[in-house]
């Protein structure tokens, strides 16, 4: 228990901050929340990032979350402050990111009277945190706040809110920070049985075409080494998906990259025609698996998770492995040399199979003479990252992203963020800055969308003013090009609203007005200048590349097909 | 799908009974009876909820409940395992001339008589659900003004053998 003196309840919120290790908050002040800027202004060690708008600020602080391993935290008002972050809130829940949100809430007094600013902020975020408490008493903060913190770190992670009454703000109490928690029914699992994980290991060893399918949970859980030394010991191959980018290397001969609707052709055949489907912090889906009764119709499935809920969830798990990877898929590796010592060789005819289709079909898009290719771009900003020791990449979502996905070279842990379930348009240049706040040596790079950047750019000046220098690569197409595509390929050409053009607003002069650099790039002789100026420019930067409105994401899945059935062009003739 | 009862012990905690319904309404699931009370610690409770849903999607809730914080078990009773019992309440329109009969009748089907008034009479039952609507089908013919039920409440019977445990295992 850590006494300090009697002291305000907006000084414990900070005096629990930094107890928890917190060194970085995001958010913007308002009048439910005022009390706690107060307590900000008599001091503290929480550096406080000033950002334009409450989703700047959650996604901020899920970008330094992602970056860091650590819990992030974001702060708002109540009312449309609490609002503003509910889209953060279920990014988080969608992608397991931890989060502590504190709002504001009308006094005490007030509450259900539709006083100004007044919103039932836990009621309306109850189906998308873990847990979430609204504060009416000064006692209750410290352990609240304990509780929060535990919560959103331990077992799957996630998001919490904590709602604090303005009246609990001002008021004087004895601060007392627990050093526990109390929660008889928080209890995620702390260990994997044993039974579980030797049958996870016969199962390996007996099999001929075995795939481990890797997902966001490995990062999540800290597993990385334990995934690379299991994949190395049992020389076993390995499909990761978007939210596990990097959790094993890109470059790692055994990494057959992301399946799933824009993944490759190889790794969605890797795990239709496997034996054995090694899920591994993944949860099956539907942009991974396709039409799920054609999803690795031929294989047992082996499923590694600390939320037992995932587990069964979608496809059976002939072997269930529930609690935590780090330690799973080291018992498993030490069981796996135990038994599979001898499988290896049995498995060298799926091991060719699968470089001879990596060989086959590589992902590849037609260069143009006349256009600006956006995958010319991601490869440019790739060869140029190359020999920068720290790079942290985050997207939008949509074609960037799936070209992002495709080919940028992830081999280290944290390097790739990106939103998955949710699908955050807007997401890339907040996380960036968040990223940013969470390591500050590292190059931040965020490859974002015209359409994606639009959602959130008024966070360029939290990035020049809080000198977080970030650089924002816009794949600019003049179009929302992923709705695009679909109007092309399965509307009959009928570009409904999709249309944004590639000139307003102009990105680079948009840049230099929140003081930033910006640079504008229409030909692909230009691309290297225009990046490595962004890359050294000493402050945020812009490049807008204006590139190819037509060009489509390939191989794709058609929504509901097979997985198998992947299509490398728009044309089935010429696959 | 089918019918289920689940019985939960949770926090008598704000906001615990909402995160728990929740977990329904979002499936698109109604639940048919809810029923919630204080148990022999005053700070838990214990809810028992009826509902018609697949077998799957009550697995997934069930587990999707284990990992709410305020939470503390989760028991799907099997209706050969558990004690299952409901109370109503019944206003059943009765003249003066029919009281005597309806009266009568109650008590044979085991119903007490809670009120009287001038042309009303309110009853109140207690029994397993077949029986309380079997008493209501007895009583239909004189008219049933008002009616009101819990909702079942259940325990897993002690002759069932075994502890209560929960019924996913994590």
């Amino acid at each position: 228990m850590s006494r300090g003196s009697r002291m305000l309840g907006s000084d414990a919120i900070l005096r629990a901050l930094e107890l928890e290790g917190v060194d970085v908050a995001f958010g913007i002040p308002g009048g439910a929340i005022l009390p706690t800027y107060d307590a900000f202004a008599r001091g503290t060690s929480v550096r406080h990032v000033l950002a334009r708008h409450e989703q700047g600020a959650g996604h901020m602080a899920e970008g330094y979350a992602r970056a860091s391993g650590k819990v992030g935290v974001a702060i708002a008002t109540s009312g449309p402050g609490a609002t503003n972050l509910v889209t953060p809130i279920a990014d988080a829940w969608m992608d397991s990111t931890p989060l502590v949100c504190i709002t504001g809430q009308v006094r005490s007094s007030l509450i259900g009277t539709d006083a100004f600013q007044e919103i039932d902020a836990t009621g309306i975020t109850m189906p998308i945190v873990k847990h979430s408490w609204l504060v009416q008493d000064v006692e209750e903060l410290p352990a609240v706040l304990k509780a929060a913190f535990h919560v959103a770190r331990t077992g799957r992670q996630g998001p919490v809110l904590v709602d604090v009454a303005r009246d609990v703000q001002e008021a004087e109490f004895e601060f007392a920070y627990p050093d526990d928690v109390d929660l008889p029914g928080w209890r995620p699992p702390q260990k994997v049985h044993p039974r579980q994980v030797r049958e996870a290991a016969r199962a390996i060893a007996e099999a001929q075409r075995p795939i481990v399918y890797a997902g966001g949970g490995v990062l999540n859980a800290d597993a990385c080494e334990e995934l690379r030394n299991l994949v190395d010991s049992a020389h076993l191959p390995a499909v990761v998906t978007l939210m596990g980018k990097g959790c094993l290397p890109d470059s790692h001969p055994l990494n057959y990259g992301p399946p799933g609707m824009h993944g490759s052709k190889y790794a969605n055949w890797a795990l239709n025609k496997a034996d054995l489907v090694i899920a591994v912090g993944s949860r099956f889906d539907d942009r991974v698996t396709g039409k799920l009764s054609a999803f690795a119709p031929g294989a047992k499935v082996i499923h590694f998770d600390i939320d037992a809920a995932e587990v069964g969830k979608i496809r059976h798990a002939d072997i269930p492995v529930v609690g935590p990877l780090k330690l799973a898929l080291a018992q498993l590796a030490e069981e796996v040399r135990a038994v599979a010592a001898d499988g290896r060789a049995a498995r060298d005819p799926w091991l060719r199979q699968l470089e001879d289709w990596r060989a086959q079909f590589p992902f590849r898009y037609a260069r143009s003479d006349g256009q600006l290719k956006p995958q010319t771009a991601v490869e440019a900003l790739r060869d140029l990252a190359g020999d920068r020791d720290d790079i942290i990449w985050t997207t939008g979502v949509g074609q960037h992203q799936m070209w992002a996905m495709q080919y940028l070279v992830c081999d280290r842990p944290r390097s790739f963020i990106t939103s998955g379930g949710l699908g955050t348009m807007g997401y890339g240049l907040p996380a960036a800055i968040g990223a940013k706040a969470a390591r500050p040596d590292a190059t931040v790079v965020c490859i974002d969308g015209d359409g994606c950047f639009q959602m959130t750019c008024q966070e360029l000046a939290t990035a020049a003013l809080e000198r977080l220098p970030i650089v924002a690569v816009v794949i600019n197409n003049g179009w929302l090009g992923m709705v695009r595509q679909w109007q092309e390929m399965f509307y009959d050409e009928r570009f409904a609203q999709t249309h944004l053009t590639h000139a307003v607003p102009d990105y680079a002069q948009l840049a230099e007005a929140y003081g930033c650099a910006g640079f504008t790039v229409e030909h692909e002789a230009e691309l290297e200048d225009a990046f490595s100026a962004a890359f050294t420019a000493g402050r945020s930067a812009v490049v807008d590349v204006r590139c190819d409105p037509e060009e489509k994401v390939f191989p794709m899945i058609p929504s509901g097909a097979a997985a198998v059935d992947i299509l490398e062009t728009s044309d089935p003739e010429r696959v | 799908m089918s019918a289920h009862t689940i019985s939960v012990r949770l926090e008598n905690k704000p906001g615990a009974l909402a995160r728990v319904s929740q977990l329904f309404s979002r499936r698109g699931y109604n639940i048919q009876s809810l029923a919630v009370g204080p148990t022999e610690h005053s700070d838990i409770s214990r809810l028992t909820l009826r509902v018609d849903c697949s077998e799957h999607s009550l697995e997934q809730i069930e587990k999707q409940m284990h990992k709410l914080v305020n939470v503390l078990r989760v028991t799907e009773l099997r209706p050969e395992e558990a004690v299952e019992r409901e109370l109503a309440l019944f206003t059943v329109n009765v003249a003066t001339d029919k009281r005597a009969e309806l009266v009568a009748l109650s008590q044979v089907a085991g119903a007490r008589v809670a009120d009287i008034g001038r042309d009303a009479i309110t009853f109140e039952f207690v029994g397993r659900p077949d029986e309380v609507e079997a008493f209501e089908e007895l009583v239909r013919p004189y008219g049933v003004r008002e009616l009101v039920r819990t909702g079942r409440v259940g325990l897993r019977r002690p002759s069932a053998g075994g502890r209560t445990s929960p019924s996913v295992q994590v």
